[in-house]
């Protein structure tokens, strides 16, 4: 749990392939990593802007380093008490590493972020990034029934609601799961078992963690369908999933989620293998079941568009980092990144000529075994000869505020940033 | 019994372990005790007495049956006007009176054989025996329609022009078999026969009821004139025979009747029939073939004195077929018996016990008129091994000085055959003649080797096979190999199709001849030509290694039954 | 459900009328192919043209395929009778043809065989279902583990090594040297005690082989059911470990192997040759051994027959298993 692990843990020569997770990076060369890049700074600390996080001075007090972008514990200094935050959910520099036979996945590398209950937090980025990762290490499914050398292995801390989560017994986590913080998945029809019926599987939802009989859970599950807006809920408590359709399903996989009133919901992707039409209905049903359940929400997406509507905050990963954290206002209609641009380049638009239109992120995601040296972002960053002297190659940049409550991770002075949004990007979209 | 001989040689396989004789001594005797003598003498009776085999009779209805072990077997069931001597050896050869009151009044020059039968004698219900049952259970081998698979000497010497239909299709009373009365039974033979006697002791003629007569379906359960009777029977699975209440001991001196049960159990492994005979669960083997290599191995190292080792009846040799070349001309089939080495052929089945000794001619050692210094090629002079200089001289003669080539057919079935082939083929390498091997189905052979057309179209020019007696006699053992009116197109035996004046004439005069002594002599001179014509090249007198198991008592080998254990006379402790 | 289970039954019977076509017609020209005839083969070695030709008009050899084929399924419904050379062989119905080799009809022969294949291949099916089940699921969970690769080398050695190999060596260790079960089959109905113990190497012996090929097929199919996404959902639930494994994963890992336990033991029942060679069992595999030895074919044809109609109605039972375990597949 200590960055000392992480020394050891460039070595490589797994036998076997990581466990869910790890398809997301595909491992390219078993090139050993490069133990310099150790010392360069690691954890990157996004932290708060309006509302629904803390402030950059309450952010980990104890890690010392008030600072926008402080640098994780470094090796050799001693550990301090782990502090519980204010924050209902406080992530701070989560790691989580899969070990392959080509080398150490660095799926998610340092990553800190805050959020309040009631709240909404986006995190947007392309598959490879991170971000369903995250959501995993979440709820603490990356250990579970992974044993031996393809265990990931998982450093930081997560708090919620007092508690921290990757040092809580095993068990312990799994009575938070599903009943503290619950997710819903990318794709409700492989998300849900084919051989069990819809209601059955709400009421096994909710009779884990509740002690009642099968028939005050039949009434919890039915009246959880007619809340996420499925019609004749009775009946359709035994239909099976393929018998619901993707909008359904979907509304089911809610349903299932919600049945017991989890204080986190995390939701990966959940309009991604839905029609356009049916993404709307879900996504307002989110919305007002937060409202009306008074949750927190972490709303995972490669769709900027998505977020934006939905979110309070948003978080742009990648290469398993943080680049850009902000109010979805200032992410959405200021963003400082040029990954974020690119984001925005790749929302459709029909109002557009093709031609006109901004360029969609280029080439594919980093290799997370070798990440390349300085800037992760720079082999596929139009605009990485900006800064001066070859910086974007050779250093990796700090996760710093260019605005109150905007953080992003460039090197480029605020000016070329300004200038080149205005003049290049603005225009386009 | 060719049939019987091709399974025989199947089951000896690869090489005799001889071993050390450190149990040669165990409760059931001494190794070779039931060889030429009694093991065990016992009169005790009671017990069950079990029976293991891996393979089912041919049929158990006496008229149908051929396999050895089957006519061995029958006598437990079945009785004929005369049978063996429950005696080991050659003497077993010797006929006693069984239904019979005595032997055979013979008149008419030999041609009417005439006997009558003991008081007292009962069917297993209890009625009795008579005449007329005896010409029934007779006449049903005329009915090979129905009930085929069995020998037909009886129909053949009674009738040899096939007139008579047979007591299935042609009501009325056959000719050559008379019943004056009850108890008087007369044959008319069309040629005298000096085997007669021999043939009528096959179970083959045994009495059946007309009553009784399930014709085709008579095998499942024949109805017993035996000491015993069938309790029950599912072909391939086994049978019990259980005493026949009705047999009285006091008309019957040649059947021992000890146990009080007989038992036959039939697996289909070989290796699993010996372990149980070793292991104790079984007291002999059905079959009587002798038991496989592993087996075999195992009991003469650590069981010997539960082990026989009896000269069977059978000899395995190759059939030159004059029909294809350059086999019509004698030299050339001399120089394939010049040059095949008959030691590596030996060693090919297993060796002296279990493959037997090398046969010199064509006479088997348990057939009267068998002589033993009959060896005109000089095969024993010679210490088994192929005279290369004889055999490339023969070729010479031949026209074929470089030698020629030709096809050897061998049984697929069995595995010393296929052995015995190779052998062959190497040491007929080296004096130039390139020998082709041809395995066939061995369960088609009769459709096949016995098939002349079919011999040609492939060009079998050498044909190996077994052969053994199907009662101990020069006719029981050779007509159908040597005389020439046994030629036939299909299901043929006479494979190397001997058409020889002097070997049919003398045949003809050796059955005809009713002293056995002076037949024995006739016989050695036919087998003297067989061999001077060159016609067949024997190779061994085979040889079994026979399992008893402690608890047997009286048992022997007898010749009348091809060197196998006599098993009416067997007994349990 | 009614009508799909008539409609299959329905092609049950078409299929079966169809292996009988193709086995009669196979079997109606083996002996012409190969030039070999089957009355031959019932004649002793002295027999002459004329009783060839007597079993030949018994056998109705010469009657036309489509005549034969007729006498045959009207056999099986009626009974026949077997006419010639002043004899009549009466086979009743059901009647699935007549041995001449040993003079018994088949059907019977059929139904006293199959139960002791059928125990063999049951008692079989239950050791290598567990074994294998349980072996495959730890070797999947514990993947990579000292545990999964030897479970998966025994597994291997399961496979590879014939059924007589393991069969002799577990006869000699256990029935010869140690005594500890029965070395020879004993019917159930003589003495049941007798019998389990006769059973026990068998049953074994032949677990052994498919419980090496179950384990593997557990060991895979779990391995890829884990990675589904619904294991995850649940586990996402906050349902225990054994839950999630014992059913959810369990579930969708039955469904291969469940297929495959029809086909096996569809195909078993056509005799367990090997095995029951090894251990002497009187089943369908000795008989259709001999069978085939002695060339009697219209044995051959009812084991054909009786395995094949075994492989249908197992495959049946498996899709109807299919409907109970997986939804998506509907009946009707």
């Amino acid at each position: 749990m200590t960055d000392h692990e992480h020394k050891d843990d460039a070595v490589p020569a797994k036998k076997v392939k990581a466990g869910k997770g790890t398809d997301a990076a595909k491992a390219e060369s078993p090139e050993a990593e490069s133990p310099t890049a150790e010392s360069k700074a690691e954890s990157t600390k996004a932290t708060g802007t309006t509302g629904a996080s803390v402030t950059p001075e309450d952010a980990a007090p104890a890690r010392g380093a008030g600072g926008l972008a402080s640098s994780g514990t470094a090796a050799g200094e001693p550990e301090l008490e782990k502090q519980p935050p204010k924050a209902f959910l406080e992530v701070r520099d989560l790691r989580v590493h899969f070990p392959t036979q080509d080398g150490l996945v660095k799926s998610v590398d340092g990553l800190s972020f805050s959020l309040e209950k009631g709240k909404t937090l986006g995190i947007v980025g392309e598959s490879g990034s991170g971000k369903s990762v995250t959501s995993l290490g979440l709820m603490g499914l990356h250990t579970v029934g992974q044993y031996g050398r393809q265990r990931p292995h998982l450093s930081g801390e997560i708090w919620l609601n007092g508690q921290e989560l990757l040092t809580a017994d095993p068990d312990e986590m799994r009575k938070l799961r599903g009943r503290e913080i619950s997710m819903i998945f990318q794709d409700p029809l492989s998300a849900l078992h084919p051989f069990f019926t819809v209601g059955d599987q709400i009421v096994e939802a909710y009779r884990v963690h509740h002690k009642v009989d099968k028939k005050a859970a039949r009434r919890r599950a039915i009246e959880l369908l007619d809340r996420v807006g499925i019609p004749e809920p009775a009946k359709r408590f035994s239909s099976y999933p393929h018998e619901f359709s993707g909008g359904m399903r979907q509304r089911a996989m809610i349903a299932m989620s919600l049945v017991n009133n989890p204080e986190l919901l995390i939701a990966d992707e959940p309009t991604t293998a839905l029609d356009v039409t049916v993404q709307a209905q879900i996504l307002d049903l989110i919305r007002d079941l937060q409202q009306e359940f008074g949750s927190a929400v972490i709303i995972i997406t490669h769709d900027l568009g998505v977020v934006a509507e939905l979110s309070d905050d948003i978080l742009v990963m990648y290469g398993g980092r943080c680049v850009e954290y902000g109010t979805a206002e200032k992410v959405f209609y200021e963003p400082q990144h040029p990954y974020t641009w690119g984001l925005l380049g790749s929302m459709p638009r029909i109002d557009r000529d093709r031609a006109d239109r901004l360029i969609p992120v280029k080439g594919s995601p980093p290799s997370l075994i070798n990440i390349p040296q300085g800037c992760a972002f720079n082999p596929r960053c139009p605009y990485a000869d900006v800064p001066a002297g070859g910086v974007t190659r050779t250093e990796r940049p700090e996760l710093r505020e260019t605005q109150p409550g905007h953080l992003s991770a460039c090197h480029m002075e605020p000016e070329d940033r300004q200038r080149i949004w205005t003049e290049e990007i603005v225009p386009k979209l | 019994m060719a049939v019987s001989a091709v399974a025989v040689a199947t089951l000896f396989a690869t090489s005799a372990c001889g071993g050390g004789d450190s149990d040669s001594d165990s409760a059931g005797g001494k190794f070779n005790a039931g060889i030429n003598k009694v093991a065990n003498a016992s009169d005790k009776k009671g017990g069950t007495l079990k029976f293991i085999g891996v393979q089912d009779a041919d049929s158990w209805d006496t008229t149908r049956m051929y396999y050895g072990f089957a006519f061995d077997f029958a006598r437990f069931y079945s009785r004929q006007l005369v049978s063996y001597t429950p005696e080991p050896g050659a003497k077993a050869i010797d006929l006693k009176p069984d239904l019979a009151k005595d032997n055979a009044k013979i008149t008419n020059d030999g041609k009417t054989y005439k006997y009558e039968l003991k008081d007292g004698l009962k069917w297993e219900d209890g009625k009795p025996i008579t005449s007329e049952d005896v010409k029934y259970g007779i006449e049903r081998q005329w009915a090979q329609k129905t009930l085929s698979g069995g020998p037909t000497y009886l129909k053949d010497v009674l009738d040899p022009d096939g007139k008579w239909k047979g007591p299935y299709e042609e009501k009325g009373d056959f000719e050559g078999i008379k019943t004056p009365d009850d108890k008087t039974i007369e044959f008319h033979l069309a040629e005298r026969n000096g085997d007669f006697e021999q043939m009528l002791a096959m179970p083959t003629n045994s009495p059946v009821r007309e009553d009784k007569d399930a014709k085709s379906k008579y095998a499942l359960k024949p109805f017993s004139s035996g000491p015993y009777k069938f309790q029950s029977y599912t072909p391939n699975k086994g049978l019990t025979l259980v005493r026949n209440k009705n047999w009285d001991k006091k008309t019957d001196p040649l059947r021992k009747a000890l146990p009080d049960q007989v038992k036959v159990t039939l697996l289909t492994n070989a290796d699993e029939r010996d372990k149980r005979l070793i292991n104790g669960d079984a007291d002999l083997d059905l079959n009587q073939r002798g038991m496989d290599s592993q087996g075999r191995a195992t009991a003469l190292k650590q069981h010997k004195g539960n082990v026989d080792n009896p000269q069977s009846g059978f000899i395995s040799y190759v059939a030159f077929p004059q029909s294809v070349k350059p086999f019509n001309n004698i030299h050339c089939r001399k120089a394939a018996i010049y040059g095949t080495d008959h030691k590596s052929v030996q060693t090919a089945r297993g060796g002296p016990m279990a493959g037997g000794d090398i046969s010199t001619n064509m006479l088997p050692p348990v057939v009267p008129g068998y002589d033993k210094n009959d060896d005109q090629y000089g095969m024993r002079d010679n210490g088994g091994k192929a005279n290369v200089a004889k055999a490339k001289e023969e070729l010479k003669k031949c026209g074929k000085p470089n030698g020629f080539s030709t096809t050897l057919a061998v049984r697929n079935t069995d595995k010393s055959d296929m052995k015995s082939s190779e052998a062959i083929q190497a040491s007929l390498k080296k004096v130039g003649i390139k020998v082709e091997i041809d395995a066939f189905d061995g369960a088609q052979g009769s459709s096949i080797v016995g098939n002349q057309q079919k011999v040609k179209d492939k060009n079998y020019g050498m044909v190996l096979y077994g052969w053994g007696p199907d009662f101990p006699s020069g006719q029981g053992y050779g007509i159908e190999l040597w005389h020439s009116s046994k030629i036939r197109d299909n299901a043929n035996n006479n494979y190397a199709l001997i058409d020889d004046k002097k070997i049919d004439e003398g045949l003809d005069e050796a059955i005809a001849e009713l002293d056995p002594e002076k037949a024995a002599t006739k016989y050695a001179e036919v087998n003297k030509n067989v061999m001077a014509g060159a016609y067949y090249l024997p190779l061994t007198n085979l040889k079994v290694v026979q399992w008893r198991s402690d608890r047997l008592t009286n048992v022997y080998s007898a010749q009348s039954f091809s060197g196998w254990y006599d098993f009416a006379s067997l007994g349990v402790k | 459900m009614l009508t799909y289970l008539i409609r299959r039954l329905f092609a049950v019977a078409v299929m079966l009328v169809v292996i009988i076509l193709a086995v009669f017609c196979i079997f109606f020209l083996i002996p012409k192919w190969t030039g070999t005839d089957p009355a031959t083969m019932f004649v002793g070695k002295q027999a002459d043209k004329e009783s060839i030709e007597g079993i030949r008009q018994k056998l109705q050899l010469d009657d036309p395929v489509l005549v034969q084929l007729f006498e045959f399924f009207k056999g099986i419904f009626f009974g026949r009778d077997y006419v010639g050379g002043g004899d009549t062989t009466h086979c009743s119905a059901p009647c699935f043809g007549y041995s001449f080799r040993s003079e018994q009809e088949i059907w019977p022969v059929l139904t006293d065989r199959l139960p002791v294949t059928l125990s063999l291949a049951l008692g079989a099916a239950i050791i290598w279902l567990l074994i294998g089940l349980s072996v495959g699921v730890l070797s999947a969970l514990k993947r990579g583990s000292l545990w999964d690769r030897l479970a998966m080398t025994g597994a291997l050695a399961g496979v590879s090594l014939p059924v007589y190999f393991t069969g002799l060596l577990s006869l000699a260790v256990f029935a010869y040297q140690f005594d500890l079960v029965a070395n020879s089959f004993t019917p159930f109905g003589e003495n049941v005690s007798k019998w389990f113990s006769g059973m026990i190497l068998p049953w074994i012996t032949l677990a052994f082989l498919f419980g090496a090929m179950y384990a593997r097929l557990t060991r895979a199919t779990m391995l890829e059911v884990m990675g589904e996404d619904y294991i995850r959902t649940a586990r996402a639930k906050g349902l225990k470990e054994p839950v999630v494994i014992g059913k959810h994963a369990m579930r969708s890992t039955m469904t291969p192997i469940l297929t495959l336990l029809g086909i096996d033991i569809g195909a078993l029942m056509g005799g367990a040759i090997l095995t029951e060679t090894t251990f002497s069992i009187p089943g369908l595999g000795q008989a259709v051994l001999k069978a085939i030895n002695e060339r009697d074919l219209p044995l051959i044809l009812g084991v054909t027959l009786i395995t094949a109609t075994a492989v249908v109605i197992a495959n049946l039972i498996v899709d109807l298993l299919y409907g109970v375990i997986d939804p998506r597949v509907r009946l009707g």
